[in-house]
């Protein structure tokens, strides 16, 4: 019988600290969809997702409920969309977006990641025509999400993908002005994507992946933040040692979920995903965490420090209970999605420029940050240039979600686990001149590893 | 198979027997128990074998989340492998 004392310790995880399974992501291949007709194209598409998908809600319920842990997301990714779009027009972009959707409607799973593309080094004609549909594909659509790589460590930066991501997301942010410019949620701009992220918006089903695979991603930041507090006063080398427990356990939660999941869809286990990824949920903040090592709120100094021996201590706990890892893998900042996070951003302690310094530790970027309303096309340019820099230049994946929707100090509120947040005040000095000269930004020397 | 059920509330007449009840009308056997009364709070970890259950194992959780409802206790049943997964290497 396994031991007393570990039971209650997991039912307590699962009950208190809200330790859950934050989603079961099936990747489908749509390689295979192809077809020169855009009516034919979509019918495959829908087909395809249809009949592999077809039990991934009711096999998430089946285990949550047989297991006791909390499955809060059921999703879908696929094929980068750009890839399908060669000989398809924008009106057949557009149709594939709302294929996509339905299929995810009708499925009764929460998003569907895949509608991207990958311009790191330059666009393609299909590339070009999906970014172009974008802005309307989300704007028209409800669990659609998007993805553009913009820039890698191998491939330097496309600083013309860069200029025209400010354009599409202020186009995103214009056309669901009427609804807190949700578009612009649904939209992540990356550098170094990983090809097997579960997490929205960013998940796609990469190139290399097999025809479907099942990725787990992990969540759990309550957990962590109860032991360091349980952990009481002592130094830092023990605290890391303390996450690097909890986030073992955590991950061995996923694991036996992911390996579940694979054997009852009969899909390939792909990854799972380390990472601590928050909810607005009281107590399930990672900003909590950081506090509990002893900030007096998120965003002061020692805030990268303490975020840097997390990320690294989760990574080190989890990777060891897992077979294999992958995705982002690491502590999500997402600002609307955490309640720490949305209180250090109202006080005026966590500004942009100290979550973008955040980033350059953390497994993400500048996430579900609202910015105010007006800012330009050229700021925004601005500030995926200069976060895409640091993920080219670390060798690491960073992002950009930003939502351009009120005036400094308003609250915007997007519901759900997408939560909500102050918009936070941007500089007002433009990069104008920079962003238009375009072109592209070359490798860093760090790429020549041959 | 087997599968925990944990127990919580405040101590009162009964609680094992009706739990067992339920155990008993699935064909759930009962292979270990291990109860502590502290300060009224009565607190209780039963190992059961699912191999032979009479419904499906979903349907049982539910019986018991309900039969804790009803008689104000916190009940769980859950698969024995979540436990074996978390701390045990």
């Amino acid at each position: 019988m396994p031991n007393r004392n570990d039971i209650f310790e997991t039912i307590n995880m699962i009950r208190e600290e809200c330790l859950d399974i934050r989603t079961i992501t099936m990747g489908i291949s749509l390689f295979d969809c192809q077809s020169d007709d855009e009516k034919r194209l979509c019918n495959k598409i829908y087909d395809k997702i249809m009949f592999h998908a077809r039990n991934l809600v009711q096999t998430g319920a089946d285990i949550e409920k047989e297991y006791g842990i909390p499955i809060i997301n059921k999703r879908v990714s696929v094929t980068p969309v750009s890839l399908m779009c060669g000989g398809v027009s924008r009106d057949g972009a557009l149709a594939i977006a709302r294929t996509l959707d339905k299929a995810a409607h009708e499925l009764g799973i929460n998003f569907i990641g895949g509608y991207g593309a990958l311009v790191q080094k330059g666009f393609t004609n299909g590339s070009r025509t999906l970014i172009d549909a974008i802005p309307e594909a989300l704007a028209t659509t409800e669990r659609l999400c998007s993805s553009v790589n913009v820039g890698s460590t191998k491939a330097g930066i496309n600083m013309d993908a860069v200029a025209l991501m400010g354009k599409v997301i202020r186009k995103c942010a214009d056309l669901t002005a009427n609804n807190n410019a949700i578009g612009c949620a649904k939209l992540v701009v990356f550098a170094n994507v990983p090809e097997d992220n579960p997490f929205m918006a960013g998940a796609f089903h990469g190139m290399g992946e097999p025809e479907t695979v099942i990725n787990v991603g992990v969540s759990g930041p309550g957990v962590v933040a109860s032991a360091i507090r349980r952990a009481g006063d002592c130094n830092l080398t023990e605290i890391a040692e303390t996450i690097k427990r909890t986030a073992f356990k955590i991950t061995r939660v996923g694991q036996l979920v992911a390996k579940l999941a694979s054997e009852r869809l009969n899909v390939p286990f792909g990854i799972v995903d380390l990472s601590l990824a928050p909810t607005p949920a009281v107590g399930d903040s990672v900003a909590y965490i950081l506090e509990s090592i002893g900030l007096e709120k998120c965003g002061c100094p020692g805030t990268t420090a303490a975020l840097a021996m997390l990320n690294d201590a989760v990574k080190k706990g989890g990777v060891m209970a897992s077979s294999h890892v992958g995705g982002l893998s690491g502590a999500f900042i997402p600002v609307s999605e955490d309640a720490g996070m949305i209180e250090a951003a109202r006080c005026g302690a966590l500004s942009l420029e100290k979550l973008e310094a955040m980033t350059a530790v953390c497994s993400v970027g500048l996430d579900m940050i609202a910015i105010p309303g007006d800012t330009s096309e050229a700021v925004i340019s601005g500030i995926i240039a200069d976060e895409i820099a640091i993920g080219v230049v670390n060798n690491k994946t960073t992002a950009v979600r930003l939502i351009p929707a009120g005036n400094a100090g308003d609250m915007i509120c997007f519901g759900g686990l997408l939560g909500e947040a102050p918009v936070i005040p941007v500089s007002k000095y433009s990069p104008e001149k920079m962003i238009s000269r375009c072109g592209r930004i070359p490798a860093p020397l760090q790429s020549l590893r041959n | 198979m087997k599968a925990v059920i944990s127990v919580v509330g405040k101590d009162t007449f009964g609680i094992i027997a009706k739990v067992s009840a339920v155990c008993a009308g699935d064909q759930v056997n009962i292979q270990d128990i291990s109860q502590t009364v502290l300060q009224d709070y009565f607190s209780m970890i039963m190992l059961v074998d699912i191999s032979r259950i009479s419904v499906p194992f979903a349907d049982f959780v539910d019986q018991m989340s309900r039969l804790g409802e009803e008689n104000n206790l916190e009940i769980h049943a859950m698969h024995e492998d979540i436990f074996n997964a978390m701390h045990r290497i």
